[in-house]
């Protein structure tokens, strides 16, 4: 099966922040890129492809010329990757296919975002603020309450064992000083006595907003090589089905199980084979889906495998090491590539007092949107 | 919910010329939704072309009102924050008899709500304008089991 082939050779991030003041997001794009180029150990120059993110209420247009006049770069190949959460994962074989199309030979993708305390609100006009807004729901908060409530409905799962995945996440960030949760554990407990938001969704189970940024550097095959631990892109999957819940094809299942089957097809893979499920985290239910929508379980036997495995970097199955977003803060768009730059860490063994044993194979995966914009990774160690 | 949803300052639709017989109908307290002449689906949100087979041929007709509920929320801490003073309250997804899903706000019944229960359009006039909310549908007193 014919795949989109290219290695990571650099990654970079920003360390989290509640608020910003005073900084761009242009600035922290230009940051959190030299990291990656550095960490590569490439020169700029050697930068020819360009992929970034929309940025609400500071560049709405030309965001790739913008970025490339900041950043001194005349890429051969630019564009903005729009997925939600998904637009990290995008990006990686965006760049691969870019590459391999003979467009350009080494990516750099890099999304940022400062978080000043009064962010404007952007004034959209879409079907989803004609008809959910109206009617009181507003926020992705409300979406994947009732996509949980509908999980519990259809197949009997508890609060608690929703409650299990951001307890989990908790604990992992306890070995990332990173974290904006390093050094505030959460127990089940802790997860359940949290505020009730949006019924069934409690506090603990939604992600943090924050400051931030990530990048990676993504290169040809032959280019990798030469360059310090390249890992490598093996498969990729992506489905893209609605945008407002309402329009979902199912309540219970998303477009990341095709994304997955795909990513897992055409790096001939297993989910079960991987060493570490670098899994998107917005929300406790999304992890939930996304164990059974991989086939790690039957549909809705969540709750029973995340109590037959070891979540930890010494589990079993280590799941999310950096403290996924849960633990680790949502920096925006950014939230979704600290999957991808974590999954890298571990598989160059460079995780630290956080590494997991056997490193050969990480899932990554994306989701924005409601469960709507899936994209699905596997890497390879070298 | 503590307070008279119509006397909210929440946000109200962005009308188009193509949406507005909806929202025509809905402040009539009726529910009018798109039905395709040619695959013969009927079509929520309004387009200009059916999402099943992409035909120009769509007819405004007038739902049954009748859906049932697919799953809902009892939102504590709201989005916007027109609808603090209405917290909480609950929004639903309710698929319509017509087959296509619309998120609505669901009004409290006498019984606590489940996922798979019938609801009624229940027009209701929230933040100065009515709009197509709907109820649960409650168990009659004849129909008691003998
Ligand atoms: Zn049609």
């Amino acid at each position: 099966m014919s795949r989109p082939k290219g290695t990571i050779v650099g990654i970079g991030e920003l360390k989290p922040q509640r608020l910003t003041q005073g900084v761009t997001t242009l600035e922290m794009i230009a940051e959190v890129s030299r990291l990656a180029v550095l960490d590569a150990g490439l020169e700029p120059a050697a930068i020819d492809g360009l992929l970034v993110g929309p940025q609400v209420g500071e560049t709405p247009q030309h965001v790739p010329a913008t970025i490339a006049e900041y950043l001194g770069l005349a890429p051969t190949m630019a564009n903005v990757v729009d997925l939600g959460g998904a637009s990290g994962a995008g990006m990686v074989w965006r760049a691969a296919a870019a590459i391999e199309a003979g467009m350009c030979e080494t990516v750099l993708c890099v999304l940022a975002n400062n978080r000043e305390e009064t962010a404007p609100r952007s004034p959209n006009r879409n079907p989803i603020r004609e008809f959910d807004v109206p009617f009181g729901a507003s926020g992705a908060n409300i979406s994947y309450a009732l996509l949980m409530q509908a999980h519990m409905a259809a197949y009997g799962s508890t609060a608690r064992d929703f409650a299990l995945i951001a307890a989990a996440a908790r604990a992992n960030a306890q070995l990332n000083p990173d974290a904006i949760f390093f050094g505030k554990p959460a127990d089940v407990e802790a997860v359940l006595a949290s505020p009730m938001i949006a019924s069934p969704l409690h506090l603990l189970e939604i992600v943090m907003p924050v400051a931030g940024g990530e990048a990676v550097v993504v290169t040809s095959a032959e280019r990798g090589r030469s360059l310090r631990k390249p890992v490598h892109l093996l498969g990729a999957g992506e489905k893209v089905t609605h945008r407002a819940v309402s329009q979902a094809p199912s309540l219970t299942s998303g477009p990341l199980k095709s994304a997955m089957a795909r990513a897992f097809q055409q790096s001939g893979t297993r989910a079960d084979e991987m060493d570490l499920l670098s899994l998107y985290d917005c929300y406790t239910i999304m992890v939930a889906a996304t164990i059974e929508d991989a086939g790690l379980c039957a549909p809705g036997r969540f709750g029973a495998w995340l109590n037959d495995h070891d979540l930890s970097h010494k589990g079993d199955k280590p799941l999310n090491t950096h403290g996924g977003q849960l633990g680790f803060g949502q920096p925006d768009l950014a939230g979704g590539m600290t999957h991808v730059v974590e999954a890298v860490r571990q598989l160059r063994g460079e995780a630290g007092g956080r590494q997991i044993g056997k490193a050969g194979l990480a899932l990554v995966t994306g989701n924005g949107a409601t469960m709507s914009e899936a994209t699905a990774l596997v890497l390879g160690a070298a | 919910m503590s307070v008279g949803l119509n006397t909210l300052k929440t946000p109200g639709p962005t009308i188009t010329a193509l949406t507005k017989p909806f929202w025509d109908a809905a402040a009539e307290g009726r529910l009018k939704i798109q039905h395709c002449e040619d695959c013969t689906r009927a079509v929520f949100y309004p387009r200009p072309i059916c999402p099943h087979c992409w035909s120009k041929r769509l007819a405004w007709k007038d739902a049954s009102g009748r859906g049932r509920l697919a799953s809902f929320s009892e939102v504590h801490k709201p989005g916007h924050p027109g609808w603090l003073p209405a917290a909480p309250y609950v929004v639903g997804l309710v698929e319509l008899a017509e087959g296509p899903t619309i998120l609505s706000f669901i009004l409290p019944g006498t019984r606590p709500l489940q996922v798979g229960d019938m609801l009624l359009l229940a027009p209701t006039a929230i933040g100065g304008r009515v709009l197509p909310a709907f109820k649960p549908v409650e168990p009659r007193a004849e129909e008691k089991p003998q």
